[in-house]
C-alpha cells in the first residue's frame, strides 16, 4: 500500500521580525533616545529623530481562545495601526504613533475585560507555566493559580505603587519553569515516591533514574520477582526528579504536595548583583480552585514591602538592607530550620561576620 | 450538534474577578468543539482529586525529530478507555515566534484559523521558553496545523535533549537603553543552529537568551546556557536639557538619595560644576546652575541603576557590544547556577561582528555535545571539569572579569606557574 506523500518541511527557522513591527518602530529601530511613563500601562518612547511611540500595556489570560486573540486583533486594527507585541509575561501592546489614541484605546482594552497596567512599579502578570492543563508532571495548576492571584493583585497591576517593579512567577513542579521572580511560588513535595512496581520495568529506563538522582537515594532492586527500583526514604529530598522519566514514581499528592513561597529573586544586574529567591515559607495547602492560604501569605509579603522598602529597592534589595530577621519579623513568618540551607555550596548562605542588626 | 457540557464546579469559580479569565475561553471554545467539553471535564478532574492526568509519547511532523509535546490522557474507565475520549490526545505545537514577540494582526488572525480548523482554539502567547504554544492537536491533525503554519514562514522550535527556541527583548525595536542590535543576533545564532533544534542529539537542552541591556529583561543569566547581554565600554552618555528637566521634577532629596547613594560602586558623585573633573573617563552633566553629577567610568560597573532612574538624561555609552555568560540553569540536580563571565566584551556592530558571536556559539555547542554527560546542563559540566577546562575547551584565554576573587585555597598543581607568567606577559607585551 502506498503512503501518501508528505510534506517536506521548510526549515526556515525564526522569522525575521522586522516584517512585523509597528511602523514607527521599524522607522526608529536601534535610533530611541529616553522613555517615560505618562500614567500606568502606558510607555511613552522618543527616538532621536524626534518621534514619538505611546505604548499600551494590558494584561491577558495568555492561555487565549481564538475569540479572544481575535478581539484583541480588532482593537489593534482600529486604534494601533494593526500591530502588537507580547512581552515576556504575556502582557500585550499595542503601539500608537498618534497619543489621541492612547485614552480611547485603553477605554475599549477596559470595556473588553483587559486590565491595563503593568509598567513601572507595578505587579505585573505572573510567569507561569502549563500545570494541569497540559503538563504530564504537574503538581498543582498554573493558570488557575495566576487566575486566582491576578485577581487579589489587580490593583497592583493597574497601579504603579510599589517601590520598584515586582515580578511573580508560579511553578507546579520544583523544575520550577515558571523561573526566578521577586516572588515565587512553587510546588514542594513532602512525601517521597509512591512506586507502582508493576510498571517499572516496561516504563522506565533504570540506569538513568538512578542517575537521575541528587542524594543517590535510588537504587534498583526485584520487587515482587519483578526488576524495579526502591528509594532509601530517608535519604530521599522529595524533589521529584525521578517522575519525569520514570512515572511508576508518583511524586505528586493530593495531600503532601504543598506550595512554597521563595523571595528576592532578580536577573538585573542594576544596584546589587543578580540574586537567587530564596526559600521564605511552605506547607500551604494546595488548595485549589483559588488557594487561598497562599494568597494571603503573598499578599501579606507584598504589602510590608510595600510600606518599608525605599523607592527603587527591589525585594532583594530591600531584604539586603533590613536584613533577615526584620524580614521574617515583619512579615510575621515563622524561621524555621528548614530554611538553613544544607545543600552543596551551602555555607556561603550563612553568616561570616559579626554583622547582625539588633 | 454540540456534545453536553461537563459539571464544572471548580472551574466555574475561576470565572469571577477581574483578571480575564482562560476558563471563559475555554468554555467559549467548547461551545462547538467537543473535544474543549472534555478538556474541562478533564480539568474539572485535575481540580477536584489534585493531580495531573497527561503522559508523554512519540508525536512530531515529518522530517523533524522534536518541538511537539504529545499529551495522553491517563484518565481511564474499567475497560481502559479514556473518560473523556474527544480530549484523549490534546498535543501541542511549539512554534518560534519573532524576536522581541512583534506580530501584526494579520498573521495572528491567520494562526487562530489554522488553529481553529486543525487544533482546539487554545494558544498561548508564550511559552516560558518563549514558543508561541498552540495546545491541543490529535495526532491526526499535527502535521495539517504544522504544514500550513510552516507555508506562513514560521518553524517548530526545541524540545528534549536540543538547541531550544530563544528569547530576545524588544531592544532595538523600541528601548534607549539598547545595546546591539538583538533580533539580528537571535537570528544569527538560532537560525544557524536548526539542526540541533529540529533532531535532538545533544547530551541535555542548551538555550540561548539575548537582552539588550544589563536590566536583563529576558532574565538570560538565571535561564540560559549562553546569555548575551548588551553592554558598552566607554562612558555614559548625558544629555544635560533632560538631566535639568529631571532635577526640576525630582529634586536634591531623589537625586542624593535615589541616584547617588543607590550606585554600587560609588562611582558617582554630586560636584560643584567648576569642581567637576576633567579626567576623560568621566562624565559630567549638570543637574542645576552650579551642581553637577561627576561619574567615573572607570568604577563604573555598568549595573544600569542610574541610566533606569534618569533615562535620557544619562545614557549607555556609543562602543557598544555584549558580555556573554554561560551555565545558567535552575537546581536539578547539583543547584541553582548563575551564568558566569565567558567573555568581558564583544564588540557587536558589523556583520563580522555576529559571526564572531556565531563562532563563539558553535565552539560552545560542539564542546558541550562532546563533554557533558547525558542529562547534563552546560552550567553543571563547567562545574565538574572547572572553568580553566572549559574556556581551553572554546579557545578563549582566561581573564580577571570573569571572576568575583581569586582561588581561596591552596589546592592546586602548579608546576607550570612560571611558563604560565612567561606566556601571559609575552602576550601582554605583544598587544
Amino acid at each position: 500500500m502506498s503512503q501518501p506523500q508528505l510534506r517536506k518541511p521548510v526549515e526556515c527557522g525564526v522569522p525575521d521580525h522586522m516584517q512585523y513591527l509597528h511602523p514607527t518602530l521599524r522607522k526608529n529601530y536601534g535610533n530611541w533616545k529616553y522613555h517615560d511613563r505618562p500614567r500606568p500601562g502606558v510607555l511613552h518612547h522618543v527616538s532621536h529623530s524626534g518621534e514619538e511611540v505611546w505604548s499600551v500595556r494590558a494584561g491577558t489570560q495568555r492561555q487565549m481562545d481564538v475569540y479572544t486573540i481575535r478581539k484583541l486583533c480588532d482593537i489593534a486594527d482600529k486604534y494601533a495601526e494593526g500591530h502588537v507585541r507580547f512581552t515576556i509575561r504575556s502582557n500585550i501592546e499595542f503601539m500608537v504613533a498618534d497619543e489621541k489614541k492612547v485614552a480611547p484605546l485603553i477605554a475599549e482594552l477596559e470595556k473588553s475585560g483587559f486590565p491595563v497596567g503593568g509598567t513601572g512599579n507595578s505587579v505585573s502578570m505572573i510567569a507561569h507555566t502549563q500545570g494541569w492543563l497540559h503538563c504530564d508532571i504537574p503538581g498543582t495548576d498554573a493558570s488557575g493559580v495566576v487566575k486566582s492571584l491576578m485577581d487579589e493583585l489587580y490593583e497592583e497591576f493597574i497601579h504603579e505603587e510599589m517601590p520598584n517593579r515586582v515580578r511573580l512567577s508560579t511553578s507546579c513542579c520544583e523544575i520550577n519553569c515558571g523561573g526566578q521572580a521577586d516572588l515565587a511560588i512553587v510546588i514542594q513535595h513532602t512525601k517521597p515516591p509512591k512506586i507502582n512496581h508493576d510498571l517499572v520495568a516496561n516504563v522506565c529506563e533504570r540506569p538513568s533514574v538512578v542517575a537521575r538522582c541528587p542524594v543517590a537515594a535510588i537504587r534498583p532492586a526485584m520487587v515482587n520477582g519483578k526488576p524495579s527500583l526502591e528509594v532509601d526514604e530517608k535519604k530521599c529530598v522529595c524533589c521529584g526528579a525521578c517522575f519525569p522519566p520514570c512515572p511508576p514514581m508518583q511524586i505528586n499528592d493530593p495531600e503532601h504536595s504543598k506550595l512554597a513561597i521563595w523571595v528576592g529573586g532578580k536577573n538585573s544586574n542594576a544596584r546589587i548583583k543578580p540574586q537567587f529567591m530564596k526559600m521564605v515559607a511552605a506547607g500551604l495547602p494546595n488548595n485549589a480552585p483559588r488557594w487561598p492560604e497562599v494568597a494571603a501569605v503573598v499578599k501579606k509579603i507584598l504589602r510590608v514591602y510595600k510600606e518599608d522598602a525605599r523607592p527603587w529597592e527591589r525585594m532583594a534589595d530591600w531584604i539586603e538592607r533590613i536584613g533577615w530577621p526584620r524580614f521574617f519579623e515583619k512579615t510575621g513568618l515563622p524561621f524555621t530550620k528548614y530554611l538553613i540551607d544544607d545543600w552543596r555550596g551551602s555555607r556561603s548562605n550563612l553568616n561570616a561576620s559579626t554583622h547582625i542588626r539588633f | 450538534m454540540a456534545k453536553k457540557q461537563h459539571d464544572t464546579p471548580n472551574l466555574d469559580q475561576l470565572e469571577s474577578g477581574p483578571w480575564p479569565s482562560f476558563v471563559t475561553g475555554l468554555k467559549r471554545l467548547a461551545k462547538d468543539k467537543d473535544g474543549m467539553t472534555d478538556l474541562l471535564g478533564h480539568l474539572e478532574h485535575s481540580y477536584q482529586t489534585r493531580k495531573g492526568y497527561w503522559k508523554g509519547g512519540t508525536v512530531g511532523v515529518f522530517g523533524y525529530g522534536g518541538g511537539v509535546i504529545p499529551r495522553f490522557t491517563e484518565i481511564k474507565d474499567d475497560k481502559e478507555q479514556p473518560v473523556f475520549k474527544d480530549a484523549a490526545e490534546f498535543h501541542t505545537l511549539r512554534i518560534m515566534p519573532p524576536a522581541g514577540m512583534h506580530y501584526n494582526t494579520d498573521i495572528l488572525r491567520k494562526f487562530c484559523d489554522i488553529w481553529d480548523k486543525h487544533g482546539s482554539g487554545l494558544i498561548a502567547f508564550h511559552g516560558q521558553s518563549g514558543d508561541i504554544m498552540f495546545q491541543g492537536c490529535t495526532t491526526e491533525n499535527v502535521q495539517k496545523a504544522f504544514d500550513e503554519i510552516n507555508e506562513l514562514g514560521f518553524d517548530l522550535g526545541g524540545a528534549g535533549p536540543a538547541v531550544r527556541t530563544s528569547m530576545a527583548c524588544v531592544g532595538h525595536a523600541r528601548c534607549e537603553q539598547s545595546c546591539y542590535d538583538e533580533g539580528k543576533g537571535l537570528r544569527t545564532i538560532v537560525n544557524a543552529f536548526l539542526d540541533d533544534i529540529h533532531r535532538p542529539a545533544l547530551p541535555y537542552k542548551f538555550k540561548f537568551k539575548f537582552s539588550g541591556c544589563p536590566n536583563d529583561c529576558m532574565n538570560s543569566i538565571q535561564r540560559s546556557d549562553m546569555a548575551i547581554i548588551g553592554t558598552w565600554r566607554d562612558n555614559i552618555q548625558t544629555d544635560e536639557a533632560l538631566a535639568k528637566k529631571w532635577f526640576a521634577k525630582h529634586g536634591m532629596n531623589e537625586l542624593v538619595n535615589d541616584v547617588v547613594g543607590m550606585c554600587p560602586t560609588r562611582a558617582i558623585q554630586l560636584k560643584e560644576i567648576k569642581a567637576v573633573s576633567k579626567d576623560a573617563a568621566v562624565s559630567s552633566v549638570a543637574v542645576n546652575d552650579t551642581q553637577a553629577l561627576e561619574i567615573n567610568n572607570k568604577d563604573c560597573v555598568r549595573c544600569m541603576h542610574c541610566i533606569n532612574v534618569m533615562t535620557g538624561a544619562l545614557a549607555p555609552g556609543k562602543d557598544r557590544g555584549a558580555t556573554i555568560l554561560v551555565g545558567g540553569k535552575r537546581t536539578l540536580k547539583i543547584g541553582d547556577l548563575m551564568g558566569t563571565v565567558v567573555v568581558p566584551f564583544m564588540k557587536l556592530k558589523t556583520d563580522e561582528d555576529y559571526e564572531a558571536l556565531l563562532d563563539l556559539a558553535k565552539r560552545t555547542v560542539d564542546f558541550f555535545a562532546e563533554n557533558a554527560l547525558e542529562h547534563e546542563r552546560t552550567g553543571e559540566m563547567i562545574e565538574r571539569i572547572g572553568l580553566v577546562n572549559f574556556l581551553e575547551g572554546i579557545e578563549v584565554e582566561v581573564d580577571p572579569s570573569m571572576i568575583s576573587n581569586p582561588r581561596t585555597n591552596p589546592y592546586v598543581r602548579m608546576d607550570d606557574w612560571d611558563e604560565e607568567v612567561a606566556r601571559v606577559k609575552a602576550k601582554q607585551a605583544a598587544a
